[in-house]
């Protein structure tokens, strides 16, 4: 599933991070950041606007993400 | 005498944002800095040295927080060029202090590598390790060390010698290339895998995080805990900076005076009393007010608050096109545009950045309040509203809240005419909560202090000196029966330009006080008073002028100057400033064209319906 249709504090796993574009800094910035397969992450807060933007949790940093940029991540629940 | 036969080193301190990267280089330089820019960007070059224990000078100079090589913005293109020794006026650096947040490692580590892959000479500086301590983080110092091939030294930034070790070890080793060869190793398993080795962790995050997260970004009272510090905030900048303000006004209005009693009469007494000291002390009166802002600003910085509210109004912004890290210029621009503007540093996306700087001037910033003040007080019947409410009030708030929306208007024209459509980026850390440590903002406030003073004594100088000669030749002939300003090139450029305003029903005598009110918009008050040859104190001022104004203007002609000052286009402090911060006079047009033109529009609207209403 995408992470950001993940229901709020439950626990998930990094599955894959795509480059929506050839040349995706996004993506690629993403996975600088810790976003790389087999790493737990979590949502722990949304915005209060249209539940944007999310609060993620990756390793022991906490990252605010659009949706859209979020939507790069795929997770499984752990 | 050994102090001058060992060589001085050069160190850059790098590392992610959020590592407590400055408050390390505080820690080594102390008062002893210097901030520039780097030449032809808006990059901050803050530079500092002290003196090692041998008598070595070492030259510190603090990069940008970044979190790759492979850079995003221009901030992280100058941290990676100056680690490559590729920026001619830094030079290839002598030692990188590479900077790790300790109780953030599985982040920190991966640019650590990278900055190790470019084979310099470099130390890590496990920073917060205090923190660490508290949290149960573990950290093997040797065993990291023989990993990573790079000397490890612990500090604690913020408490007094947690950079001895740092200081020692630069001073008295030879500091050399990582002794380990790049390898073509995925990084993150690299970084798994010293982590799996070296350090343990008893749980992921901060206990305390989670607790203050769940209650500051709740959905639900999110909003309110922010409107409710917002409004503490501009409580503290307008109630607790008034009394100091008086003080600054009454110093330079007793200086000016002292001037006037003791020197004899003639233009160089005008020069120094009318535009030295009132003209300077005109801007200086806001100081007090962008310092309390500027405390606010960083304590919230420095709690890890603010990013939190730029979570929360991301969306909402994102709206107009803006980002959710611009609402904090534009909570600054409130008090002055200024400051505002040179804290859009912080706004990564040029584009989000240049909107940004565009819309600042749209907040009502405390300049334009002597000026409602007048013309509210003139034009606005005072009664109550709904029993309680004043309508004087209303009426300033509405002129809040117009120049607010206006602001987001223009914003959202601009994201339609932008040739780039791509979305701008968020994804911004959210540091943990810290408790602001008192010398850091101590520190933080007497440079952005610095800054503004800097920035502004230079350019209102020279704008009252010009703004004087406008108003003072050619001087009155001595049988002149209108007062001296008329017969000067400022009356004259008034007269002129009086054809251009006459449409939006501006008096010659408002022209003539639009053009000193460019150095700062309450001067325009002032001004006025010089126009109607009022004098005296400036309340005296201030009240016959409330009485001159309404009996000699029409009703829309008072509303016409509100709704000009709305947008205000003629503060040359704002526009100097937007000069230095985008390298970029053609911006400079634009801002000021486009304010101009709105300005015009809103008055030339307000006056027509008025007079029509009002017959």
């Amino acid at each position: 599933m995408k992470l950001s249709d993940l229901p709020l504090h439950s626990a998930a796993i990094v599955v894959d991070v795509a480059d929506l574009s050839a040349d995706d800094r996004v993506g690629r910035r993403l996975r600088e950041l810790g976003f790389v397969v087999d790493e737990p992450v979590k949502v722990v807060a949304k915005g209060p606007f249209g539940a944007e933007p999310l609060l993620i949790q990756i390793g022991f940093t906490r990252f605010a993400l659009r949706r859209a940029e979020a939507d790069r991540v795929q997770v499984r629940t752990a | 005498m050994s102090g001058l036969l060992i060589a001085p080193i050069s160190i850059v301190l790098v590392g992610n944002p959020n590592c407590g990267k400055t408050a390390l280089f505080n820690q080594l330089t102390g008062a002893r800095q210097k901030v520039a820019n780097f030449a032809g960007v808006t990059v901050e070059r803050k530079e500092g040295s002290f003196t090692a224990p041998s008598g070595r000078t070492i030259k510190v100079l603090d990069l940008p927080g970044a979190y790759s090589l492979d850079a995003l913005g221009p901030d992280e293109i100058i941290t990676r060029d100056v680690c490559m020794g590729k920026v001619a006026e830094v030079g290839a650096p002598d030692v990188i202090v590479c900077v790790a947040d300790a109780t953030n490692l599985r982040l920190n580590l991966r640019f650590v590598l990278e900055i190790r892959k470019l084979g310099r000479p470099m130390v890590l500086a496990l920073n917060m390790m205090d923190a660490a301590h508290k949290r149960g983080i573990h950290i093997d110092q040797d065993r990291l060390q023989a990993l990573l091939g790079i000397p490890v030294i612990q500090t604690v930034a913020i408490a007094g010698g947690g950079a001895k070790h740092l200081i020692e070890h630069i001073d008295t080793q030879s500091i050399e290339a990582p002794k380990i060869a790049p390898t073509e190793r995925d990084v993150h398993l690299e970084v798994r895998d010293i982590l799996n080795a070296a350090v343990t962790m008893p749980s992921f995050t901060a206990k305390i995080d989670d607790q203050l997260d769940g209650v500051l970004l709740n959905p639900v009272f999110g909003l309110p805990i922010l409107a409710l510090l917002m409004f503490v905030v501009f409580q503290a900048v307008f109630a607790w900076a008034t009394p100091l303000m008086d003080g600054i006004e009454g110093l330079f209005g007793w200086a000016a005076e002292m001037v006037r009693a003791h020197m004899p009469e003639g233009l160089l007494q005008s020069f120094i009393a009318d535009a030295m000291i009132s003209g300077v002390g005109s801007v200086l009166v806001f100081l007090p007010q962008i310092l309390i802002l500027f405390f606010f600003i960083l304590v919230l910085e420095e709690s890890g608050y603010l990013p939190r509210a730029a979570f929360l109004l991301d969306t909402l912004m994102a709206r107009a096109g803006l980002t959710g890290r611009a609402f904090i210029p534009l909570l600054s621009s409130f008090a002055c545009a200024i400051p505002g503007v040179m804290a859009t540093r912080s706004i990564h996306d040029i584009r989000d950045r240049l909107t940004t700087i565009m819309i600042a001037p749209l907040m009502t910033c405390s300049a334009r309040l002597p000026v409602y003040a007048l013309l509210i007080a003139a034009f606005i019947p005072e009664r109550q509203v709904w029993g309680v409410l004043s309508f004087q009030g209303l009426v300033l708030f509405g002129l809040y809240i117009a120049g607010i929306l206006s602001a987001l208007i223009v914003a959202w024209v601009m994201k339609l005419l932008r040739t780039d459509k791509s979305p701008a980026m968020l994804l911004m850390e959210l540091p943990s909560y810290r408790l602001p440590n008192p010398r850091n903002l101590a520190l933080g406030l007497w440079e952005r202090a610095g800054i503004f003073m800097r920035r502004i004594t230079g350019v209102i100088f020279a704008a009252n000196t010009l703004l004087w000669v406008l108003a003072t030749f050619p001087r009155a002939p001595a049988n002149a029966t209108q007062p001296a300003i008329d017969y000067s090139f400022a009356g004259m450029i008034g007269h002129a330009i009086e054809p251009i305003f006459r449409p939006i029903g501006f008096t010659w005598e408002i022209c003539i006080a639009l053009i000193p009110g460019m150095a700062a918009r309450e001067v325009a008050v002032s001004a006025l008073g010089t126009v109607y040859a009022i004098s005296g104190s400036e309340d005296a001022v201030a009240n016959q002028l409330q009485a001159t104004v309404a009996a000699q203007w029409s009703l829309a002609t008072g509303f016409s100057l509100l709704a000009w000052y709305i947008f205000a286009p003629q503060c040359l402090s704002t526009l100097a400033v937007i000069r230095r911060e985008t390298n970029s006079w053609k911006f400079v047009g634009i801002t000021a064209g486009y304010l101009f033109a709105l300005a015009y529009l809103a008055s030339f609207l307000t006056y027509s319906v008025t007079k029509m209403v009002t017959g």
